[in-house]
């Protein structure tokens, strides 16, 4: 690495041009690494969902709810394990905008179904001591600043009334991913203060099969067991589920990638162009690095390990400001369910860095390396 | 005519005890110092000197694109050496025709543009700038140029183009950096001839800086630096 | 005193290859940037163009949408006998509806998307004047019996005229299609609403919403306070287009952030090309800019003749940079609205308005691309670049 001093000499020699290129660089893995968190927020959904879990909803439509009774009758299904289910509250918390999920929650079996939500066991007892009790997700408690023991007051809009409940516990997630918006509040409370045609329905029902068991089968002999009743169900695995509500965000994602690759390519095309220049302008010194011993290979390598050096800079720092940028929270207040930059994407990003160091810097390294020395001492 | 002492009025040019001095870091060169020049309407004077001998510096002086560390310069009753840096400009443009070793032609512009350019800065018509430009070529011998860009001209008809621009606004007088310094033997003997005629044709003032001694021997004068010293 | 405007063109024209890179990457951001805004302001076009400035729209009060709305059966009476309602032919121009949401295949893939299915009357057509219907008929009342607006027919299978759909328990069967203009509703499905509220297992005789024909675009402000004087009147009353104008708005908003944080940080890299490309021509024209300073043009007049370059470079690819987002333009893409939990489609809209935002955009790119590499061409020290080889 002998020759470290002499690439960024090189370098320092155009200080704006060199801040620029950086910058540049910065700038693209910037873009890439947003766009890969925000397709990873669109898509959180089917990358968390449990591989033995299937959701129970009503067939005629998601918002159509089912007796509380079925919760029994899937139990003695043969193949399921566990049963828990939950309402969609759908509330109004100060102001429309400041919107998140809302969820009325068996409080007794949910935690085994969603083994990857954490609450300090403390705080769970003290949620299940409190029928009012209600348990917030991390992203949204810090969000509005909310305390344990805080009072917190939610107006119906399906339910209507003004509903109040008490914090008694956050939880956090096993994953970096996991949606850590929603709120938690009990059930049983939801069903003794509803109105009479509301009452003793839940939302749906989340279903974890027994191992071995076979997902599709056990989801169809649920539904056969419901079929051609007033209530009839619809049982899916959660990750198909997920996905369709991705299918219908639709092209909103793909929209937003095939963009960010037009970009990236011209940023591209920029540094290429950039090198480029920069070799045009030495080629005197080029030519007398090579008087003075340096081999046709050696100024190849010069040249190359200049652009890779830049890669390397702007892309280190293109990927850690996007994953401080990330961890700063959701820009979109609470629209996305995370804001997480996958490993995966750091790594792809760090190629992409590299592969445009090398790809930028070659042809201009190997005009550099083709340089006829005489040709170009007779120039200066 | 020229001599060396900054006395007497109805001089074009008058050099008082000019002194130039650069700092170095710690260090300060005496480029120039206590010249006293004077230099009258239509003369021809050749500059000569080793290099490092300030000829460059004197030349910068003269033509405003500096301004001495001491002492005055005044060219047609200006005193440039007071002047602002905008001023300086704005006189340079009036007052002083360039002609550089290496031509410094505007490679995308045509020959007929880069003559023109000079003249942009007053206001004329389009009709009035074509006229003078093709005036200028005219007396230089290349009118018949005019559309080519300098990559498809020779050096010596490079630097007949440079010395139309430097003619075309009719400027007080002109300076000349090693005009042949580029040129083969031939091209160097036909622009010396040009700028001959101009001095004694056209009455051009002209100060003009070379290692050629050819050159010098077209002039009227010779004055040589040495050390930032002006002798005769 | 100024430079000639082809030293700028030729200059430009002799470095092609940097040129058509900054026109690039300025191209680029133009592009990515008025594509957003055309996402949104299509998604916004397609829900506030289902609304009438003339049509009020009743509500229950305190409900954040239609779908958790109730409206009485007498309060449909207080509505229809308000004097500030336009009368026709048939009666008070008022239109009692149900929304609900069911689950259809969508063609592309198969899967199921949420469809918003209203339950309205025959007088939904005069109040929203703006449906038509274009193909077979509407349904009866009574009959089990479906009209699907043009966009929900692209979206989903089995939504033909003349197929049958399973819609809780019972097949409707598919008599006519509508066009909705573009908006909203041509994302859904409309039947008869008391057929659908017993589906749904509803209490009859509830709707989620009545949309009203106002008397005079005027006469809403009369509306509200008649309602807000009648203890029965537990409503919300407001101008369709306010209603859908906020039903749009999460989603809007949605696009709109995260659009433009892409387009800034594209904007900053096209920046900083821009930058680039010019400082390199400075540098590489510095014995150029030094003769024409030692000619006598002023710093300004660089400066000026520098971003003028600049700024000319920046407007075509500005110019190119609309024009590559303009096919753009009436593209039909989906998405889900998540205020009312439904399946969407919506098309791109590239106005003059937002191309011309883009221009500026790339304009202003140009500008603060230019100005720094100006500023330092006209500073350059005269006399060394010169004669600098």
């Amino acid at each position: 690495m002998k020759f470290l001093p002499l690439l960024f000499a090189n370098l320092l020699r155009r200080k704006v041009r060199t801040i620029l290129t950086v910058g540049s660089f910065a700038v693209a893995l910037f873009l890439f690494c947003l766009l890969v968190t925000i397709r990873a927020a669109f898509n959180q959904g089917v990358d968390v969902a449990g591989a033995d879990r299937l959701l129970v909803i009503n067939k005629v439509s998601l918002i159509q709810p089912l007796p509380i009774a079925y919760r029994d009758r899937i139990q003695r299904q043969p193949g399921v394990k566990e049963v828990t289910y939950a309402n969609w509250f759908g509330g109004v918390y100060q102001d429309e905008k400041n919107f998140f999920a809302q969820f009325a929650i068996d409080a007794e079996t949910y935690r085994t179904l969603y083994p990857e939500f954490l609450v300090p066991e403390d705080q769970w007892k003290a949620f299940l001591a409190d029928k009012q009790g209600a348990v917030a997700g991390k992203a949204t408690a810090d969000r509005f600043g909310w305390k344990i023991g805080d009072r917190i007051p939610i107006q119906g809009a399906i339910f209507p009334g003004d509903w109040q409940f008490n914090l008694r516990g956050i939880y956090t997630g096993r994953r970096p991913n996991d949606d850590l918006t929603q709120f938690w509040f009990r059930w049983d409370y939801l069903t003794e203060k509803a109105p009479p045609w509301a009452k003793n329905f839940a939302g749906w029902y989340t279903v974890r099969i027994a191992p071995g068991a076979d997902a599709v089968q056990v989801a169809r002999a649920v539904d056969e067991g419901f079929a051609n009743s007033a209530w009839e169900t619809r049982t899916q695995s959660e990750a198909t589920f997920m996905a369709s509500f991705v299918e219908q965000m639709g092209n909103i994602g793909f929209l937003m990638a095939a963009i960010g690759t037009v970009v990236f390519f011209t940023l591209l095309l920029v540094t290429g162009n950039t090198m480029a220049i920069s070799v045009r302008e030495r080629t005197g010194e080029l030519a007398v690095l090579k008087t003075v011993g340096f081999s046709d290979r050696a100024v190849l390598a010069l040249v190359m390990g200049e652009s890779l050096l830049l890669a390397v800079l702007g892309g280190a720092l293109g990927i850690g400001l996007a994953k401080g940028f990330t961890l700063a929270g959701d820009p979109t207040n609470g629209m996305l369910v995370s804001f997480y930059l996958p490993p995966w994407g750091i790594m792809a990003g760090a190629s992409l860095a590299l592969a445009v160091g090398l790809l930028a810097g070659l042809l201009p390294a190997v005009s550099a390396m083709r340089l006829q020395v005489v040709e170009a001492l007779r120039r200066l | 005519m020229v001599h060396l002492g900054a006395d007497g009025t109805d001089h074009l040019i008058v050099v008082r005890d000019v002194a130039k001095t650069y700092r170095r870091g710690n260090e300060e060169l005496h480029v120039l110092q206590g010249v006293n020049l004077s230099v009258d309407k239509g003369d021809f004077v050749a500059f000569m000197g080793p290099s490092g001998s300030g000829k460059t510096t004197l030349l910068n002086l003269l033509g405003g694109l500096d301004v001495p560390s001491s002492g005055s310069i005044t060219v047609a009753g200006d005193e440039i050496s007071r002047l602002s840096r905008a001023k300086l400009t704005a006189w340079r443009g009036r007052h002083v025709g360039f002609i550089f070793q290496m031509y410094n032609l505007i490679p995308v512009l045509s020959a007929f543009r880069n003559v023109e350019l000079p003249l942009l800065l007053a206001p004329l018509s389009r009709a009035d700038r074509k006229r003078r430009v093709q005036t200028a070529l005219g007396i230089v011998g290349i009118a018949d140029r005019m559309e080519h860009k300098p990559r498809e001209l020779s050096g010596g008809e490079q630097q007949r183009v440079a010395i139309a621009r430097a003619i075309v606004a009719d400027p007080s007088f002109l300076l000349c950096d090693e005009p042949t310094g580029d040129l083969d033997r031939h091209s160097a003997d036909e622009i010396l001839a040009l700028l001959e005629k101009l001095s004694s044709d056209l009455q051009k003032t002209i100060l003009i800086v070379t290692h050629d001694p050819k050159a010098a021997e077209r002039a009227h004068a010779t004055l040589h630096l040495d050390k930032g010293v002006l002798a005769g | 005193m100024a430079l000639p405007l082809v030293y700028n063109l030729e200059s430009v024209r002799a470095r092609w290859t940097s040129t058509v890179v900054a026109v690039l990457g300025i191209a680029g951001s133009v592009g990515v940037f008025v594509a957003m805004l055309a996402l949104a302001k299509g998604f916004q076009a397609a829900l506030v163009s289902a609304g009438s400035e003339e049509n009020a729209m009743v509500r229950r009060a305190g409900a954040t949408s239609e779908m958790d709305s109730a409206i009485t059966i007498e309060q449909l009476d207080v509505i229809e006998e308000a004097g500030e309602v336009q009368r026709a032919a048939g009666g008070a121009m008022v239109s009692p509806e149900v929304v609900v949401v069911a689950a259809l295949p969508l063609k592309k893939s198969g899967t199921d998307a949420n469809v918003q299915v209203r339950g309205v009357t025959l007088r939904a057509l005069e109040v929203h004047d703006k449906v038509k219907i274009v193909e077979g008929r509407f349904f009866t009342p009574g009959l089990l019996e479906l009209v699907v607006g043009k966009n929900a027919k692209d979206a989903y299978r089995g939504v033909a005229v003349g197929d049958g759909v399973k819609l809780g328990g019972a097949v409707w069967a598919v008599v006519g299609s509508f066009d909705a203009g573009g908006s909203a509703f041509d994302s859904e499905i409309w039947c008869d609403a008391n057929l659908l509220n017993s589906t749904y297992q509803r209490p009859a005789g509830i709707h989620q919403s009545v949309t009203a024909r106002l008397s005079s675009p005027g006469a809403l402000e009369g509306l509200q306070r008649r309602f807000a004087a009648d203890p029965r009147m537990r409503v919300r009353v407001e101008r369709e287009t306010e209603y859908y104008l906020k039903a749009s708005q999460m989603m809007t908003t949605f696009i709109r952030v995260l659009g433009s944080l892409v387009a800034l940080v594209m904007a900053l890299g096209a920046v900083f090309a821009a930058l680039n490309t010019m400082y390199s021509a400075v540098a590489e024209r510095s014995r150029e800019i030094a003769t024409i300073r030692a000619l006598g043009f002023g710093a300004g007049a660089v400066i000026v003749s520098f971003v003028i370059e600049a700024m000319l470079v920046a407007g075509v690819g500005g110019v190119i940079g609309c024009l590559a987002a303009l096919p753009l333009n009436g593209l039909v893409t989906q998405t889900m609205n998540f205020q009312t939990f439904s399946h969407l489609s919506f098309a791109f809209r590239v106005t003059p308005a937002v191309m011309g935002m883009g221009l500026l955009f790339g304009l202003f790119m140009g500008l603060v691309g230019g100005l720094p590499p100006a500023i330092r061409a006209a500073r350059l020290p005269v006399a060394e670049a010169l004669r600098d080889l």
